[in-house]
């Protein structure tokens, strides 16, 4: 890459220092850059760069699978894409799990914080138990909760409802109604540790004395919770919260082993779509300009973090 | 950062514990929350143990008529697992070294050295975190067609090295050390790579270490990438594998359950084993990883 005009004048000594520096001693910063930083380079260029942007090729192409023999077929894809239903419906029900999980997750993340953080005893007890299922693989999870929770009848979720007498006789992942709210709450259960160790960490890191001061003036628990660690934990909050909308707009492994994207659809993320276009109905192309339709949601909602914290900055200011 | 400390002590016994009715109905809250967490585990262990006849009973038992360790005894034979966690163990290793090694190089190129365009490549590197993989699935899938890595180890783990998240990490890290034990070297005349590897290294062992944990970790567990470049049983990872073991048993549900738990077994043992490494790791990396 010679972009030579770019380079900007640096404030260090001269790119390459002759042999002959007077004092005899080299100038070690100028030295071999470019072959520190070049393994990755290629790596990233090779495996991310290179099918970023022969991807957003092929969404102008019919690609199928081998990407041979494809032709330019300009925005068709994105015109086809945009009137596609399906593509709304999945859009759609991406938006939904993201609210579905995104919620309880930050809520639950920061309740169950405020609780080890409180309790101050057996720490690994709430890290084991709240963290632990957060180190187990998609497969492990979605496998347990698919046999032998959301089974009906012998399935733990209809059993603990028949310990009290109910038999609520609901198709956990088989009906449209609450299958979505089934793969939330498995998702819940498996990822909340994450929250809860990053709220943990920021609600440790508020300083003793705030509150020892609040005790003296005579503020009792909740007054503290609201005055002091509530606002303090804001720009936590935002982190987590981007984090985490982030993170539930990529759902995937949920879906796809757990409903497969049923029933009759009600489950079918974008990623799940993508997957169906590119790789049982083989259109790369099509997949592809999905996949850039769903890459520039991605975008909006990670720049949404610097504007929000722009945001309180200016808040705070006023 | 602040969270890698307030981490990093230990809980802090500074005020006294004095279990009035309030703390005492927290610590009821926080045991059932537990409870609700620990019990689809305890549901997969109990139900690996039953015979198989009786996984699907009604009336909720935890212990079937006997404790038996068949369905585990069936899974091991079969001899898939094993495999799977070879393959795991072996691209999740080197996963970790190649994106630790390249991106303290890269890193330390970017704080430490100065050539031409170096604003603008970190610029590229940087705008890579926000390019989820997930978007590159199919591109990505067309490129190792034609290369020829579909079914190879380099196939899965080529694509999960390249990670510029922990670029961003290490160059964080590296801007706030202190130049002057590495001028000393270079003024007794040591060359760049020695000081890289004798002095850099070494004093970075800890932000390396929550690196390689976070990345082992992520590795062990990705599925999509792994999941769509291997189509062949004996090349699967432990989390794709483990996807077959459904069509495989049929509905033998002890034998499924069998195998989740091998399954989850090497994480729990190595989050029981560095749970405060993988703790301060996880909030210190995941905050700009993701």
């Amino acid at each position: 890459m010679t972009t030579a005009a770019t380079t900007p004048a640096s404030t260090a000594a001269p790119a390459r220092a002759p042999a002959a520096a007077p004092a005899g001693i080299r100038r070690p910063w100028t030295e071999h850059g470019l072959l520190f930083v070049a393994p990755f380079l290629l790596i990233y260029a090779g495996f991310l760069l290179w099918p970023l942007l022969s991807g957003l090729w092929m969404s102008f192409t019919d690609a199928d699978i081998t990407a041979r023999g494809s032709t330019f077929t300009g925005l068709d894809n994105y015109t086809e894409a945009l009137s596609d239903p399906d593509v709304w419906a999945s859009l759609w029900n991406t938006v939904w799990f993201t609210v579905l999980s995104t919620i309880p997750l930050v809520l639950l993340g920061l309740l169950l914080a405020l609780l080890a953080n409180e309790l101050k005893v057996v720490q690994w007890l709430w890290r084991l138990s709240w963290f632990a299922p957060f180190m187990l693989p998609s497969g492990v999870v979605c496998l347990l909760f698919l046999n032998m929770i959301y089974q009906p009848e012998f399935g733990l979720a209809d059993q603990l409802f028949a310990v009290f007498g109910l038999h609520p006789d609901i198709g956990w992942l088989t009906d449209e109604r609450y299958a979505m709210l089934s793969i939330a709450a498995t998702t819940v259960w498996w990822t909340v540790g994450f929250n809860f160790l990053l709220y943990l960490a920021a609600l440790q890191s508020i300083p003793a004395h705030l509150y020892e001061a609040a005790e003296l003036d005579g503020a009792g628990p909740w007054q503290r919770l609201k005055h002091i660690t509530l606002p303090m934990l804001r720009r936590t909050t935002v982190l987590v919260l981007v984090l985490q909308l982030l993170a539930s707009l990529k759902i995937f492994d949920q879906v796809y082993l757990m409903t497969g994207g049923g029933p009759d659809d009600s489950t079918r993320v974008v990623l799940q779509y993508v997957y169906q276009q590119g790789f049982t109905g083989y259109r790369i192309g099509y997949a592809s300009a999905v996949s850039y339709i769903f890459f520039a949601m991605i975008l909006i909602v990670s720049l949404m973090r610097p504007w929000l914290s722009r945001r309180r900055a200016e808040e705070a200011a006023r | 950062m602040s969270v890698l400390s307030a981490l990093s002590t230990r809980d802090t016994g500074s005020r006294k514990t004095r279990w009035t009715p309030g703390r005492l109905a927290l610590l009821a809250v926080a045991l059932l929350l537990t409870l609700v967490w620990l019990l689809p585990l305890a549901w997969a262990v109990a139900t690996s143990l039953k015979p198989e006849a009786e996984t699907t009973q009604t009336p909720l038992a935890w212990i079937g008529s006997e404790i038996t360790f068949e369905a585990y005894a069936k899974v091991w034979e079969t001899g898939d697992l094993q495999r799977w966690f070879l393959n795991s163990a072996f691209i999740s290793v080197m996963t970790t070294l190649l994106t630790v090694l390249s991106c303290a190089m890269a890193a330390y190129g970017f704080t430490r050295t100065q050539f031409r365009g170096k604003k603008l490549l970190y610029g590229l590197v940087l705008a890579g975190i926000m390019v989820p993989p997930q978007v590159l699935m199919a591109p990505l899938f067309v490129e190792m067609v034609q290369l020829g890595l579909v079914d190879t180890y380099w196939g899965v783990i080529l694509p999960q090295v390249a990670e510029p998240a922990m670029v961003f990490i290490l160059v964080k890290f590296f801007e706030a050390v202190p130049r002057e034990l590495e001028e000393s070297a270079f003024v007794d005349g040591a060359g760049r790579w020695r000081v890289f590897f004798t002095i850099v290294l070494p004093l970075s062992r800890p932000v390396l270490a929550a690196v390689a944990i976070f990345v082992f970790i992520m590795s062990w567990n990705n599925f999509l990438w792994p999941f769509l470049v291997t189509t062949d049983p004996n090349g699967m990872t432990l989390p794709v594998g483990l996807t077959n073991v459904q069509s495989s048993f049929g509905v033998r549900y002890a034998q499924i359950m069998a195998s989740l738990v091998l399954a989850a077994l090497p994480l729990l043992v190595i989050f029981t084993l560095f749970q405060r490494q993988i703790v301060r790791g996880v909030a210190h990396t995941g905050l700009a990883g993701q």
